[in-house]
């Protein structure tokens, strides 16, 4: 661990503002990122928070208005084609074309990739059997459902052995079963040594997968780390509450502050609140019911959890996640 | 709880196909700039098989302004339908062929929205190919149009005194025009937001350009303005270039003026297509 790692991307200061009109976004304000070769590395943030737009860029589909990206030594500008030649790109916008079956997509890009012949048909074969795909095979990639998609996608991507994976939201819009597939195939794909970038809006899905996450948000990292650091940084969990009378909201938070020593959000909910519970072991949860119920006041629900995506950014950038989506989209 | 799914993943036969699919030791080596473009070539064709009904344009239009355009201009511009027909039938296998350009930017558009083109570029291959590969495919559609006018043209009776040779000549120098033309349309494909904007801004360049021109009427009864624009618009070139290799009576110059228009098309618009591609974001 203390020796120094390989870097498999290296981003400095990546910039991309996007103008329409009179309206310049900051999709991208100054990005830097150092993912360690054979690791999966999360880029988690809500929607238009940037997280898309540096992937675009980092497989040289978009050029930065600044700042320098290097992908397994191969800069973005420059040696595009050499950057191209290592990774893999899956994401809403890197699609397989539905028109044409599983085959006929592994198949074309199997050519694309320099495979000539027998030895493309074969290729596809091989990947279409290791994804599950085999008896799909003819059917056009329009009658699939999402989560073969989704496989088909990732099978596509994985045309060339790409050392270096791209995977924008690989999971979103999928239902548990085929998401696990996914986090399945990505494992054993870092244990063969790929390094995989990852975006996603699921802090449980960086949780799962990532060695090293960042958190981004407005275009710009407000934290990174792994999943444990993170957590810690905004507690290692929380309590959630409802109070039976709205009344009684303000004078429950003020009783959760005293007990738990931790500030309290307010939800737009009247009725609910929310608090983080501090790490150090000193806190004892177990008294906040009975101080409540001195109080008279009544808590129909209670819960205690791992703190969301909401928390990790309400406790970061101090706005909700809904907040940002909206100023950003 | 990582740790244990990563062990029941080494021993499952799913985990098994995987790693052998992706230790990829025999890396094939790039592929030439011809062979990427026609692999996009073969993709198109693959799409006309799949989605056959595209083909319903390419059919229908022809038989539809062929028929139209004899019969409603036939009797009153020349006296009768077949001798009409001598002067229409090349010039409506133009407008047909350059009325089915148009769908090369519509494909586009839609493999942008799609996220297809996105794909494509991500890979280490020749730039223009997938758009080049794309406009050779197209072809295809055109050579469709072409057979469909001509037998029925033959049919109502057209008699081309240029032959069998002289025919072949004129679809051929219309598909190259053909080909030129389409770089607007792929411009207009990566520049515009829906597959339809596209479609709709394709027919306002269309428009102008095959009906005011030769395609129709002998321009000499035309305002000296509209005979100024119709004297210079290439596709009144193209058009005299088809019925002179039709009808046997071409001139080297009718076909050079074709042909430098196809070059000069294709030196303005190429360019300008493959900086938006490379560019887009």
């Amino acid at each position: 661990m203390a020796t120094q790692q390989e870097l498999a991307i290296e981003a400095r200061g990546l910039v991309k503002h996007f103008t329409s009109g009179k309206t310049t976004t900051k999709a991208v304000d100054g990005i830097d990122l150092a993912v360690p070769e054979g690791t999966v590395y999360g880029v988690l943030g809500p929607n238009g928070a940037g997280k898309t737009t540096a992937v675009r860029m980092l497989a040289t589909l978009l050029r930065p208005d600044a700042g320098t990206a290097r992908v397994l030594g191969h800069d973005v500008l420059t040696d595009a084609d050499a950057v191209r030649s290592v990774v893999g790109l899956t994401g809403q916008y890197a699609s397989v074309d539905e028109d044409l079956t599983g085959t006929e997509n592994l198949v074309m890009l199997a050519r694309l990739y320099g495979f000539t012949g027998s030895r493309a048909k074969g290729r596809a074969g091989q990947l279409l059997d290791a994804f599950g795909l085999a008896d799909a095979g003819s059917r056009q990639v329009k009658t699939y459902s999402g989560g073969m998609r989704r496989r088909i996608d990732l099978a596509a991507s994985l045309v060339m052995s790409p050392k270096v994976l791209f995977l924008d939201e690989p999971t979103t819009g999928l239902d548990p079963r085929s998401r696990n597939q996914v986090w399945d195939i990505v494992r054993v794909l870092v244990a063969d040594g790929a390094t995989v970038l990852l975006t996603t809006q699921y802090l449980e899905e960086a949780d799962q997968l990532a060695d090293r996450i960042a958190v981004i948000d407005h275009g710009k990292v407000i934290a990174e780390g792994t999943a444990t650091e993170l957590k810690r940084s905004v507690g290692e969990g929380a309590v959630h509450l409802r109070v039976a009378d709205s009344a009684d909201r303000a004078r429950a938070a003020e009783l959760v502050e005293q007990v738990l020593g931790t500030e309290v959000t307010l939800a737009p909910d009247p009725y609910a609140l929310a608090a983080r519970v501090p790490d150090d072991g000193a806190v004892d949860v177990g008294r906040l019911l009975p101080t409540l119920a001195d109080a008279g006041i009544t808590v129909p629900e209670f819960s205690l959890g791992q703190p969301s995506l909401d928390e990790v950014f309400l406790a970061l950038t101090g706005q909700p996640t809904d907040d940002i989506t909206e100023e950003v989209a | 709880m990582a740790t244990q799914t990563t062990t029941e993943l080494d021993t499952t036969p799913e985990a098994s196909k995987l790693r052998a699919a992706i230790a990829l030791d025999d890396r094939p080596s790039r592929p030439s700039p011809v062979s990427a473009t026609l692999t996009f070539t073969w993709r198109a064709l693959l799409k006309i098989k799949h989605v056959p009904e595209q083909l319903f344009d390419v059919t229908l239009t022809p038989i539809i302004f062929t028929l139209m355009f004899t019969y409603l201009f036939g009797g009153a511009l020349a006296g009768d339908v077949t001798t009409y027909l001598q002067y229409l039938l090349p010039g409506i296998l133009v407008q047909t062929v350059l009325f089915t350009t148009v769908y090369t930017g519509y494909t586009l558009n839609t493999d942008i929205t799609k996220g297809v083109f996105d794909r494509f570029r991500s890979l280490p291959i020749w730039r223009p190919a997938p758009i080049v590969g794309a406009l050779i495919g197209d072809t295809v559609r055109y050579t469709i149009a072409s057979v469909i006018t001509l037998a029925l043209g033959l049919a109502l009776g057209f008699r081309p005194d240029g032959g069998v040779v002289g025919v072949v000549l004129g679809v051929l120098l219309l598909l190259v025009f053909a080909f030129a033309l389409s770089w607007i349309f792929t411009i207009l494909g990566l520049l515009l937001r829906t597959p339809n904007a596209v479609m709709g801004t394709s027919m306002l360049v269309l428009m102008p350009l095959t009906f005011a021109s030769n395609i129709f009427v002998d321009p000499s009864t035309m305002p000296a303005l509209l005979q100024r624009w119709v004297d210079i618009n290439p596709v009144s070139h193209l058009a005299t270039a088809v019925r002179g290799l039709m009808g046997g009576t071409t001139s080297f110059d009718q076909i050079g003026w074709v042909l430098i228009a196809a070059v000069g098309l294709t030196i303005v618009f190429a360019p300008i297509t493959m900086r938006l591609y490379r560019n887009r974001s």
